[in-house]
C-alpha cells in the first residue's frame, strides 16, 4: 500500500461508518434505506467505498446494495454544497409560477438544477411536491420548508446560506 | 401573560410560524405549538385563549406581534374572531380533523381529553371480526386513491392464518396538491397511531410500519415523538392498557421515489429493496410484507377508523352520497385564494370547494382547469365545476377523486405543457418494470413536442392516442396505466392548446 495520502485512505473511515450504522439497526437488511439515510447524514453522501462493507454487514450482494443506492433519488453519489435547496416543480407549484421561479433561480445562482454553486454554498435540485401546495410555490432549504417563494424571499435565503 | 397557540405544522412554519412563536415567547406569553386548523391562507394563525373562546389573528408576522391585543383578545386589523365561528371552518364536517389545530399534537393527555382512544378502548373489548364488521358497516373506502372498501381488505387479512401479520401505513403522499396525510402526522399523529392499532387488534397483527416520504422531515419527527409518548402511556407496545393485546409501531423513511406510494413497491422498499412494483396476485392482504398477510392503508383511511369505532359505523355512513360514504379531507391547492384543508361529506361540488371555500383563483383571473386526484388525475374544465365529489361521478367523467387533492389553474395555463409534464413525470418516476410505461412515457413527451411544433399534427395526435391506449392496457400498475388520464383530458377539454399555429392565427 502506498504511504502517500490518497483518496483510498478515506475508505477505512467510510467502511467503519457503514459498519457502525448497520450495527445500530441490528444489521437488518430491511433497514437498508434507513442505514443509507444515516450514512448520508453522517458523511454528506453515500460513497462507493462504503458499499462493500455495508453489503457484508447486511449479508447482501454488492449488486443489491448498489441497486438500491441508484434506484432512489435521495442518495447522493458525491458531496453536495453546504446547503441543499429543493425547488418544487410539481403541478400545484406550476400553477403559481414554479417554472418561472426555476428560471430565475438558475440565472441568479448561475447553475442548473442538480448543480452546485461555484462557491460550494448551495446545491439546487428539483423536487416533486413538498406537501405545501396551498402556499405555492414552495421549496425546501435543507430540512426547512418555505412557502410563497418570490425573488425577494429567495435572495434572502441565498444570503443566509452564504453567510 | 396570555396562553397563545402557534402551529408547528410545516406549512405554517414555511411562512414564519417559528419566528412568530419565538417573538411571542420573548414577550412573555405561554406559547403552545398546536397543529394547523387547515386555514393555510391565514398562517401563521395565532390564537389566544380568552373567556370568549380562542380568538384568532392571522396571518401574523413578527412585526405584528407587539401590536396584538392578546390580554383581551380585542380589536386588531388581523383579528378573525373566535376561530370556530370562521365560515371556512364552521361550514366543514370535521370527523377526522376534529381535533387538529386544537391540541398539542404529541400530548397524550390532550388527545384523551378530546375524545382520543375512545375507539381503541372499544376495540379492545371486541372480537377481531366485530371490529372488521364495524369498519365494513361504515362504508369506508381507501383514501389513498383506488377507493377499495377497507372492511373487505381487513377481513381478508383477519381470515388468513399466519404466524405473523403486519399493518402498514402508506404515508408516501406523493401526489401534487395533497397534504392531508402530512397534516394528520404533524397535527394529530396519535389518531393515526390509534387507527393503526385498531387495525392490528382487528386482524391479529402485532407489528406495524408507517412509511413516510423523506420530503416530510417534520412529519417523521412528530410521528416518532407521538409513538414514544403513546408507548410511555401504554396505548401502544406490549399489553396495551393492561390487556393481552400488543402492537409495535415503527417509522420508516422513503427515499424520494414517487412509485413507492404504490403499495407493492412500498412493501419492497420496506424490505430494504429497490421500489419496483410486484405483480398481483398474490395480493398483499395474503402475501404482503415479508410474504405475510398485511393490511396496507393510506393515512386518511386509518385516521377515519377511531371515529368509526367510537361513534359506530352507521354514524360515519350517515355522511356522503351513493357509494362514497363518510367525509373526505379535500385539499385546496395551487392557484387559489384560500388554500387549505376542507373536510366535507362526499357530494359537495367542486364549485362549492373551489369558489365557495377557496374564493377563486389567487391571481383573480378566471379558473380554466382543475386537476383533481394528483398527477395521474384528469384536468377538469371550469364547465364541469358542478360535479359532486363522488368516486362514481368522477369515474363516469373519466376523472378521479383520488386522495382529494384539488389543484386550480387560471386562464394563463398552457394545457399542452401540462400534458407534456404528465408524460415527463411518468418517465422520471417509472419503476422501469414494464415497457409501455418506461418507454411509452418518453415517447409521449416527444410526440407532444411534435404536436405543439405543428409537425404532422393530426398523425401525431393519432399516435398519441394509440400510445395512451397501449399504456392504459399494458402497464402493470396505475403509474403507466393512469398517466394517459391527465393527457387525454387535456386534449379532450382544451384541444385549442394543442393547435398552436391555429391559436396564434386566431389571436
Ligand atoms: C403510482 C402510484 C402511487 C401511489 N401513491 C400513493 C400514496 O402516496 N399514498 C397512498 O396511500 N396510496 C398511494 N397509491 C395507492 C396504493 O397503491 C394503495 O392503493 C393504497 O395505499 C391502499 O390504501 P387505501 O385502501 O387506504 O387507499 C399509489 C398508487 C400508485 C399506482
Ligand atoms: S406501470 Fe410503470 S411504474 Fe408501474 S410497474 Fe410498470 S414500469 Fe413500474
Ligand atoms: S406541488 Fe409544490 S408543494 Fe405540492
Amino acid at each position: 500500500m502506498s504511504q502517500k495520502t490518497t483518496l483510498l485512505d478515506l475508505s477505512p473511515r467510510e467502511a467503519t461508518a457503514a459498519r457502525e450504522i448497520a450495527l445500530r439497526y441490528g444489521n437488518r437488511p430491511d433497514a437498508l434505506l434507513e442505514i443509507l439515510h444515516d450514512l448520508q447524514e453522517h458523511l454528506g453522501f453515500v460513497p462507493e467505498a462504503a458499499l462493500p462493507a455495508l453489503a457484508k454487514a447486511l449479508n447482501l450482494s454488492r449488486a443489491e446494495v448498489h441497486g438500491v443506492v441508484t434506484f432512489y433519488h435521495d442518495y447522493r453519489r458525491e458531496p453536495a454544497g453546504r446547503h441543499v435547496i429543493k425547488v418544487c416543480r410539481a403541478e400545484a407549484c406550476q400553477s403559481m409560477g414554479a417554472n418561472e421561479l426555476v428560471g430565475m433561480i438558475e440565472r441568479y445562482l448561475k447553475v442548473k438544477l442538480g448543480q452546485t454553486t461555484a462557491d460550494g454554498a448551495i446545491t439546487v435540485e428539483a423536487a416533486y411536491c413538498l406537501g405545501n401546495c396551498a402556499l405555492s410555490p414552495a421549496m425546501m432549504v435543507d430540512e426547512k420548508l418555505v412557502g410563497r417563494v418570490d425573488a425577494k424571499k429567495f435572495e434572502k435565503i441565498v444570503a443566509e446560506c452564504r453567510s | 401573560m396570555s396562553k397563545v397557540y402557534v402551529p408547528r405544522d410545516s406549512a405554517a412554519r414555511s411562512v414564519g410560524a417559528d419566528e412568530v412563536a419565538e417573538a411571542l415567547a420573548k414577550a412573555g406569553h405561554e406559547v403552545i405549538r398546536n397543529g394547523s386548523r387547515g386555514l393555510l391562507f391565514l398562517e401563521p394563525l395565532v390564537e389566544v385563549e380568552t373567556k370568549d373562546g380562542r380568538i384568532a389573528y392571522g396571518p401574523v408576522t413578527v412585526e405584528d406581534v407587539a401590536s396584538l391585543p392578546l390580554a383581551t383578545g380585542g380589536a386588531h386589523k388581523l383579528r378573525l374572531g373566535n376561530i370556530e365561528d370562521h365560515p371556512y371552518l364552521k361550514n366543514q364536517e370535521r370527523l377526522t380533523f376534529a381535533r387538529c389545530g386544537i391540541t398539542d399534537p404529541v400530548s397524550v393527555a390532550d388527545y384523551v381529553q378530546h375524545g382520543g382512544f375512545e375507539g381503541l378502548k372499544k376495540a379492545l373489548g371486541l372480537a377481531g371480526s366485530a371490529i372488521v364488521a364495524e369498519v365494513t358497516e361504515s362504508g369506508l373506502r381507501g383514501r389513498g386513491g383506488a377507493g377499495f372498501p377497507t372492511g373487505i381488505k381487513w377481513k381478508t387479512v383477519h381470515d388468513a392464518s399466519a404466524d405473523q401479520k403486519y399493518v402498514c401505513c402508506n404515508a408516501d403522499e406523493g401526489d401534487s396538491g395533497t397534504f392531508a396525510d402530512r397534516m394528520v402526522m404533524e397535527g394529530d399523529p396519535l389518531m393515526l397511531i390509534e387507527g393503526m392499532t385498531i387495525a392490528g387488534v382487528a386482524v391479529g397483527a402485532t407489528k406495524g410500519y408507517v412509511y413516510i416520504r423523506s420530503e416530510y422531515p417534520d412529519a417523521i419527527a412528530t410521528m416518532k415523538e407521538a409513538i414514544a409518548n403513546a408507548v410511555a402511556a401504554k396505548w401502544l407496545g406490549a399489553n396495551i392498557q393492561g390487556t393481552d393485546k400488543s402492537f409495535h409501531l415503527e417509522v420508516r423513511r422513503g427515499a424520494g421515489a414517487y412509485i413507492c406510494g404504490e403499495e407493492t413497491a412500498m412493501l419492497e422498499s420496506l424490505e430494504g429493496k429497490r421500489g419496483t412494483v410486484r405483480p398481483k396476485p398474490p395480493i398483499p392482504a395474503l402475501e404482503g410484507l415479508f410474504g405475510k398477510p398485511t393490511v396496507i392503508n393510506n393515512v386518511l383511511s386509518f385516521a377515519a377508523v377511531p371515529f368509526i369505532l367510537a361513534k359506530g359505523g352507521a354514524a360515519y355512513k350517515n355522511y356522503g352520497m351513493g357509494r362514497s360514504r363518510g367525509t373526505l379531507p379535500f385539499q385546496l391547492a395551487g392557484n387559489i385564494r384560500q388554500g387549505g384543508l376542507v373536510e366535507k361529506a362526499f357530494g359537495v361540488t367542486l364549485r362549492e370547494l373551489v369558489e365557495g371555500f377557496g374564493g377563486g383563483t389567487f391571481t383573480g383571473k378566471p379558473i380554466r382547469a382543475i386537476q383533481v386526484g394528483g398527477p395521474l388525475g384528469a384536468y377538469v374544465p371550469a364547465s364541469q365545476l358542478d360535479m359532486p365529489m363522488d368516486y362514481e361521478t368522477f369515474a363516469a367523467a373519466q376523472a378521479m377523486v383520488g386522495h382529494g387533492g384539488i389543484v386550480v389553474f387560471d386562464e394563463s395555463v398552457d394545457m399542452a405543457a401540462q400534458a407534456r409534464f404528465a408524460m415527463e413525470f411518468c418517465a422520471i418516476e417509472s419503476c422501469g418494470k414494464c415497457t409501455p410505461c418506461r418507454i411509452g412515457s418518453t415517447r409521449g413527451v416527444e410526440v407532444i413536442d411534435k404536436i405543439v411544433a405543428g409537425e404532422d399534427r393530426d398523425a401525431n395526435l393519432d399516435l398519441l392516442a394509440d400510445l395512451c391506449q397501449t399504456m392504459t392496457d399494458g402497464s402493470l400498475c396505475a403509474m403507466g396505466g393512469l398517466t394517459p388520464m391527465p393527457v387525454l383530458s387535456a386534449i379532450k377539454h382544451f384541444p385549442e392548446d394543442f393547435d398552436k399555429p391555429a391559436k396564434m392565427a386566431a389571436e
